[in-house]
C-alpha cells in the first residue's frame, strides 16, 4: 500500500482526497475474507469446538431425559459426579493395560519405523537403476492408499480360520494352531508388521526427498578425501538427516497417546479374545461409547488422552522449534 | 528439480557401491516391495478361486480351479454391492467437491496477508489439530443435534474439513502466488472473488490437485463415518459393506432385494470369494489411478509433512 502511494502520484492524491472511501474500501476488504472463511469456520465451530463443551459429560453420570432427549437436555438433567468417572477408569485394569498398549506400540513404531524408513531410503538412494528405484518406490507406497478394512481383508487371506495360506500350511506341517484370531501371543507382532507395511512406504518418501536434496559435491569431496561408502553414509547422509529423524521423532512423541483406529480395531478384525493386546485408548473411547454404552467413562477417557495429548504437543512443539524453527507447527 | 538430480547421477557407476553390494541391496528392497502388493494380488487370486478349491487346499496362489462364482454372485444378486458403489461414489465426488471449496476459501484468506483477522483464524483452525473433545461429544453432537443420522451428510459432513490440508493449501498459495501479483489485480479493479477464481485458483492448480486427491482418497477409503452414523444400509458406503461382511456373511444374500422368497443357501454361498471379489472392486480404481496421482500426493506429502 505505502510502496503504490510513493509510486504513483494518483493514488496519494486520491488518498488524501476521498479518505472515506479508502477506508470503506479495506472494510469491505475484510468482509469479503470473512466471507470465504465461514464455511469453514462454521464447520469448526459445530464439528470441532461445539463438541468441547461436551467434556462436561466426563463429570456426570450421563443419563437419557426421555421427556425430551436433547443432547442439551441429557447434559442439563444428568447429575454431577466430579472426577468420579476417572476414578472408576483409573480402578480398572483394563485402563492400564490399553495405556500401556497405547505407549508401547507408539514406542515401537517410532523406533523402528525409523530406522527401517531411514536404512530403506539410503539404501535405495544408493542404486543406480532409477528406473527401478522409481518401480520400488511405487509399490511400496502403495498400500498407504488403501484402508485398514481392506488391509485386514489382506490379512485375512493368510489367517483366516480353515482356509488362510498360514493355516493350510501349518497344517500341513502338522504344527498346532490356537486360530490365529484367538490366539493373543503372534498379534504384537502382526500389529507392528501391520503398520509398517502400510506407513514405510510414505515415511522412505519424506527421507528420500530429503536425501537426493543433499549437495552432490559433498559427496565428491568425500570420495576424493578417500571416504568409503560407509563413511559417506556416516559423515554426509545421516548428518543431512538429522533434522528431519529428530523432528519427526518429536513430532510423534507427541502423538504418543494416538493410536490408529482402524489398525487396532479392523485388522484383529475386532476379535474379543484379541483385545488384551489390542485396546488402545481409540478402540476402548469407541466401544464404551457405542458397544457398552457407557458415555461418562468414555468421555472421560478421550479427555484424558486429548489433554495429555495437548500438553505433550506443546512441549514437542517448542523443542521442534529450538531444533528447527521450520519444522514447528505454530 | 528432483528429477534433474538424479538424471546427474544416474548412467554412472562413479561413487556408486560396488555390484554385488547393489545387487543384494535389490534383494533386500524388491523383497520388501513384493511384500506391499502381493496381498493385494493374493486376493485377486482368491476373488478367481472355486469354492471346491478353496475347500480343499485353502487359499493358494495356485489354485485347482477357477471360478467366476463371486463375481456372478456380485452382479446377479448384489444389489446392495451396487447401491454401496453408488455411495461410495457420490459421496467421494460430492464431498470432495465441496471439501476442495470450503478448503480453498478458508486457506486463500489465511493466505492473505492484509487480512485482519489472519492470526485468529489460522489459530481457530491449528488449535483443533491439538485439541478435540473427543469421540463420544463429537458423536453426540453430530448426531444428536446435527442429525448426522443414516444420511448422505454423515458420511460428507465429518470428514469435510481438515486443518492439515488448511495449511498445506495455504502453504501452496505461499510458494506459488506473489503478493505483488493480489495487489497488482486489486488495482487493475479486480475484485476478491474474481481474483481468486482468475488468477489464484488457475495457478494454484497443482496444490489443488494434490489436496483433491488426498480428499477423494480419504472420502474413499472412508469406513469409520459409517460405523457411527449410518445404521441404514441403503447408506453403506462399499468400505463399510466390506467390514460388515466379516460378522455377516450372509450379508448380500439378506439384502439381495429379491425378497424374502428366494430363500439363498448359505451353504452354497461362494462366502470367502465373494469378499474378496469386493475388495478387488474396492482395490481396482485406487490401482488404476494410482500410477498417475502418486507424484501429486508426493509433492503435496513432501509439503504437509513436517509443516503441519
Amino acid at each position: 500500500m505505502i510502496q503504490n502511494t510513493m509510486n504513483s502520484s494518483g493514488v496519494a492524491t486520491e488518498k488524501t482526497t476521498v479518505p472515506n472511501r479508502r477506508g470503506f474500501q479495506r472494510h469491505k476488504k475484510t468482509i469479503i475474507l470473512l466471507s470465504m472463511v465461514l464455511p469453514g469456520a462454521i464447520w469448526l465451530l459445530l464439528l470441532r469446538y461445539l463438541p468441547m463443551f461436551g467434556i462436561v459429560m466426563a463429570f456426570q453420570n450421563f443419563e437419557f431425559y426421555y421427556d425430551n432427549p436433547t443432547l442439551f437436555n441429557n447434559i442439563i438433567h444428568s447429575s454431577w459426579v466430579g472426577l468420579q468417572n476417572f476414578a472408576f477408569l483409573f480402578a480398572t485394569s483394563e485402563c492400564w493395560q490399553m495405556l500401556l498398549n497405547t505407549i508401547g506400540y507408539n514406542l515401537v513404531f517410532i523406533i523402528l519405523g525409523t530406522i527401517i524408513s531411514v536404512a530403506f531410503a539410503i539404501m535405495m538412494s544408493e542404486l543406480t537403476q532409477k528406473t527401478l528405484m522409481k518401480a520400488y518406490q511405487t509399490m511400496m507406497f502403495f498400500p498407504f492408499f488403501l484402508s485398514w478394512v481392506v488391509a485386514s481383508y489382506f490379512l485375512y487371506a493368510f489367517l483366516a480360520p480353515d482356509d488362510g495360506l498360514l493355516v493350510h500350511l501349518f497344517k500341513n506341517l502338522e504344527i498346532t494352531q490356537l486360530g490365529w484370531y484367538n490366539d493373543t501371543r503372534p498379534w504384537p507382532y502382526l500389529i507392528v508388521f501391520a503398520h509398517m507395511w502400510k506407513n514405510v512406504g510414505y515415511t522412505v518418501v519424506l527421507y528420500m526427498a530429503a536425501i537426493v536434496g543433499i549437495d552432490a559435491s559433498q559427496y565428491e569431496a568425500a570420495r576424493i578425501d578417500g571416504a568409503s561408502k560407509w563413511k559417506q553414509i556416516r559423515y554426509v547422509t545421516l548428518p543431512h538427516l538429522t533434522t528431519l529423524i529428530v523432528v519427526l521423532l518429536i513430532i510423534n512423541v507427541g502423538k504418543i497417546f494416538n493410536s490408529d483406529f482402524g489398525l487396532f480395531f479392523t485388522v484383529p478384525m475386532d476379535s474379543g479374545s484379541l483385545i488384551p493386546v489390542t485396546q488402545v485408548v481409540d478402540t476402548y473411547v469407541y466401544r464404551a461409547l457405542l458397544s457398552t454404552g457407557d458415555i461418562g467413562m468414555s468421555t472421560a477417557a478421550g479427555l484424558f488422552q486429548s489433554a495429555v495429548g495437548f500438553a505433550l504437543v506443546l512441549i514437542t512443539n517448542a523443542i521442534v522449534r529450538k531444533v528447527d524453527p521450520d519444522s514447528a507447527m505454530f | 528439480m528432483k528429477n534433474s538430480m538424479l538424471k546427474s547421477n544416474s548412467n554412472s557407476r562413479l561413487g556408486a557401491v560396488s555390484i554385488p553390494a547393489e545387487i543384494i541391496l535389490h534383494v533386500i528392497i524388491a523383497v520388501f516391495s513384493l511384500v506391499c502388493v502381493v496381498p493385494f494380488i493374493f486376493c485377486i487370486i482368491i476373488s478367481f478361486t472355486s469354492k471346491e478349491s478353496i475347500t480343499n487346499i485353502g487359499f493358494s496362489f495356485i489354485p485347482q480351479s477357477w471360478s467366476l462364482d463371486g463375481y456372478n454372485y456380485v452382479f446377479d444378486m448384489g444389489r446392495q454391492l451396487w447401491i454401496s458403489y453408488f455411495n461410495s461414489i457420490f459421496v467421494s465426488v460430492a464431498g470432495t467437491l465441496l471439501s476442495i471449496a470450503v478448503c480453498i476459501l478458508y486457506s486463500y484468506a489465511l493466505y492473505r496477508r492484509d487480512f485482519k483477522y489472519r492470526r485468529f483464524f489460522t489459530l481457530f483452525a491449528v488449535f483443533t489439530m491439538m485439541f478435540t473433545g473427543g469421540l463420544a461429544p463429537t458423536y453426540q453432537v453430530s448426531k444428536n443435534m446435527l442429525g448426522l443420522s443414516d444420511n448422505y451428510w454423515a458420511l460428507i459432513i465429518p470428514l469435510l474439513v481438515n486443518p492439515f490440508n488448511l495449511i498445506i493449501m495455504r502453504t501452496f498459495f505461499q510458494s506459488s502466488v506473489s503478493d505483488s501479483l493480489i495487489e497488482a489485480a486489486t488495482i487493475d479493479g479486480s475484485g476478491e472473488y474474481n481474483t481468486l477464481m482468475k488468477i489464484v485458483i488457475p495457478i494454484s492448480k497443482p496444490g489443488i490437485a494434490t489436496i483433491a486427491l488426498l480428499t477423494i482418497l480419504a472420502y474413499w477409503n472412508d469406513w469409520f463415518s459409517a460405523l457411527l452414523y449410518i445404521g441404514d444400509n441403503n447408506f453403506y458406503p462399499l468400505q463399510f459393506l466390506l467390514w460388515q461382511m466379516q460378522s455377516q456373511v450372509d450379508f448380500l444374500a439378506a439384502n439381495s432385494g429379491k425378497g424374502l422368497e428366494t430363500v439363498v443357501d448359505v451353504a452354497t454361498l461362494p462366502t470367502q470369494s465373494l469378499r474378496m471379489a469386493i475388495v478387488v472392486l474396492i482395490v481396482i480404481p485406487i490401482a488404476c489411478a494410482y500410477p498417475f496421482f502418486q507424484r501429486y500426493v508426493v509433492a503435496g506429502l513432501t509439503v504437509g509433512s513436517v509443516k503441519g
